[in-house]
């Protein structure tokens, strides 16, 4: 598979903070990535050092072969930071014309990309005017004029309503299905859950996971499980080989699993030691889960 | 290069007050003629500048462009704006996102400073030849192409004023502030001078002038093209030597305007090191 960009060892210190410690991983062409890190994990920082707004420290950074400066490979790429950046005495149209001439593209893409973000009909009103919704749509179709390898998310619905929330994310599943390589950072698990398939997960600058968002917890999942003597059945479950940790929550047991077991079986072989089970769900961790374990190991 | 100029011209064509200053500018540069072929009224004592010999040629060329030199100011709150905008705006970041490199984003705005002095010095050249063509006692041609590195000079003068400005504008990335650094940097400058004149009272020297007040850029700058008072005079009592008038100490010298290009090479390398090196 075609690579877009790899990061080698990067890393940016600020004075004495180390916002991104010794990060590596690479962009495949076709998945959608999410970057997945609380407030302050070094996300943006990242996503700057490789955008070109902020130097790395030591480290390395190539975009797709390596061969190209990095300005010349953005022209290729599309990136919205944060919070989005215009003129505001521009109009809607005008300013997406500047960004067409700086990535030396034809302008004849303008009206095509405001029509999927949904602001065809305010393309002449001045940039200032726009709500936070609005700003961050043309940001999108902004970043989308060059028809780019990859689209680069920095936190796009920070900060909207829950009707913006929804049209960002609507049209990000738009452009996903289209078969454009997403990167998409974010500290919203369930964004990412929805729409991303591999994950890179940093903490404090650190990486604690890159790949696939199913194969990221090795875990066989977890039984939710109740019945009229939680001791017996806490005591049978930890003689039992298949289980590892068991934790009592809301007077429910929770049995995770060291070894892949169905509810069938499990159910069967409680009852035969002589418990009736009257609660039994069987679970896989969901993706906050998973990240809270992840980040909370370190502490 | 014409992609550059392309890129900054359509940042400043929907900028109103941009636009605006811009435009003032040009009129007012205009409006010089408008002033000098203005007669004034003093209690019944009509006087009429253009009649005082200060449009002939080739006194006309250096009297035009000190005097169209103060104007600068207007461009330069244009390009201190432009500049300073860019970061405020965070519209530089989301350049830099888009593709352009630190180097060209620079290159734009050093284009438009050149451009605009280009701009400013080719009408200072028209306003001028037409001036001196209506008032002039002299149109012989070798008179009129006479002293014309004043035109030049204006020039140099003003790519290096602006080169400051668009400096400040980077280091300070507040419109305001940095043209009230401009100011302040100013008045530092006439500190500097204040002394220097007392140790020259004091110890009957110009040194300091020779090692330290010639090099500072805003002095530098202003000395590419002197008051032309003292000449006006020296025009007016030699009306008909005025080849003699090369001779006066307000001519402009090849080593002025190598301090203000080595100035000028200055403010775009700061500014560079300064895109550069910031985080944004």
């Amino acid at each position: 598979m075609e690579t877009i960009l790899t990061l080698q060892n990067l890393t940016k210190r600020f004075g004495a903070i180390t916002a991104v410690n010794d990060l590596s991983f690479t962009i495949k062409k076709g998945n959608v990535y999410g970057i997945l890190g609380p407030n302050g994990s070094g996300k943006s920082t990242t996503l700057g050092i490789v955008l070109n707004v902020v130097n790395k420290t030591t480290g390395n950074f190539k975009w797709f072969d390596g061969n190209t400066s990095t300005h010349q490979a953005l022209k290729k790429v599309g990136a919205i930071i944060e919070r989005p950046n215009f003129y505001p005495y521009m109009t809607a149209a005008q300013n997406l014309k500047l960004v067409c001439k700086i990535k030396g593209v034809t302008p004849d893409k303008i009206e095509e990309k405001l029509e999927i973000v949904g602001l065809l009909d305010r393309k002449d009103s001045a940039f200032s005017t726009f709500s936070l919704g609005m700003k961050q749509r043309l940001a999108i179709a902004s970043a989308l004029l060059n028809d780019p390898e990859i689209l680069i998310l920095d936190e796009p619905t920070n900060g909207l309503d829950p009707q913006g929330i929804h049209q960002i994310r609507e049209i990000i599943k738009v452009i996903a299905a289209q078969g454009t390589t997403i990167l998409l950072a974010s500290h919203l698990l369930d964004e990412v859950e929805k729409v991303c398939s591999h994950v890179v997960i940093i903490r404090n600058g650190i990486k604690l996971y890159s790949g696939p968002v199913d194969e990221m917890n090795v875990n066989f999942g977890f039984f939710e499980l109740n019945s009229n003597q939680n001791s017996v059945l806490k005591k049978w479950l930890s003689d039992h080989s298949g289980f590892g940790e068991i934790k009592e929550e809301d007077d429910k047991l929770i049995a995770y699993l060291t070894q892949d077991i169905d509810a069938e079986s499990l159910n069967k072989e409680v009852f035969e030691a002589g418990t009736i089970l009257t609660h039994l769900v069987k679970r896989k961790e969901s993706l906050e889960e998973q990240f809270l374990q992840l980040t909370n190991n370190l502490n | 290069m014409l992609r550059l100029l392309t890129i900054e011209f359509h940042k400043l064509r929907y900028n109103k007050a941009a636009k605006i200053l811009t435009i003032t500018y040009f009129v007012l540069l205009t409006a010089i003629s408008l002033i000098a072929s203005y007669e004034f009224n003093f209690g019944g004592v009509h006087i009429r500048l253009a009649d005082q010999g200060i449009f002939n040629f080739p006194y006309i060329w250096h009297f035009n462009a000190w005097f169209a030199a103060w104007l600068k100011l207007f461009l330069a709150i244009v390009i201190v704006a432009i500049m300073a905008n860019e970061y405020t705006n965070r519209t530089l970041k989301q350049n830099l996102i888009d593709g352009l490199s630190k180097k060209e984003f620079l290159a734009s705005k050093f284009l438009t400073v050149v451009i605009f002095s280009l701009l400013s010095t080719v009408f200072l050249f028209i306003v001028s030849l037409i001036l001196g063509l209506i008032f002039s006692d002299f149109n012989e041609f070798s008179i009129i192409t006479t002293d014309l590195e004043y035109i030049f000079a204006y020039f140099i003068k003003l790519v290096g004023f602006f080169s400051f400005c668009m400096f400040l504008g980077i280091l300070i990335k507040r419109s305001a502030f940095a043209l009230g650094f401009l100011i302040f940097w100013q008045i530092i400058e006439g500190v500097f001078k204040l002394i220097s004149s007392l140790f020259k009272w004091k110890f009957d020297t110009d040194i300091l002038d020779k090692i330290v007040i010639q090099f500072l850029p805003l002095e530098s700058m202003s000395n590419l093209i002197k008051e032309p008072f003292t000449r006006l005079s020296i025009v007016q009592s030699t009306m008909n030597q005025f080849n003699e008038s090369s001779e006066v100490n307000s001519g402009v010298h090849w080593y002025e305007i190598l301090i203000v290009l080595i100035w000028t090479g200055i403010f775009l390398s700061l500014s560079y090191y300064l895109l550069k090196k910031r985080d944004l």
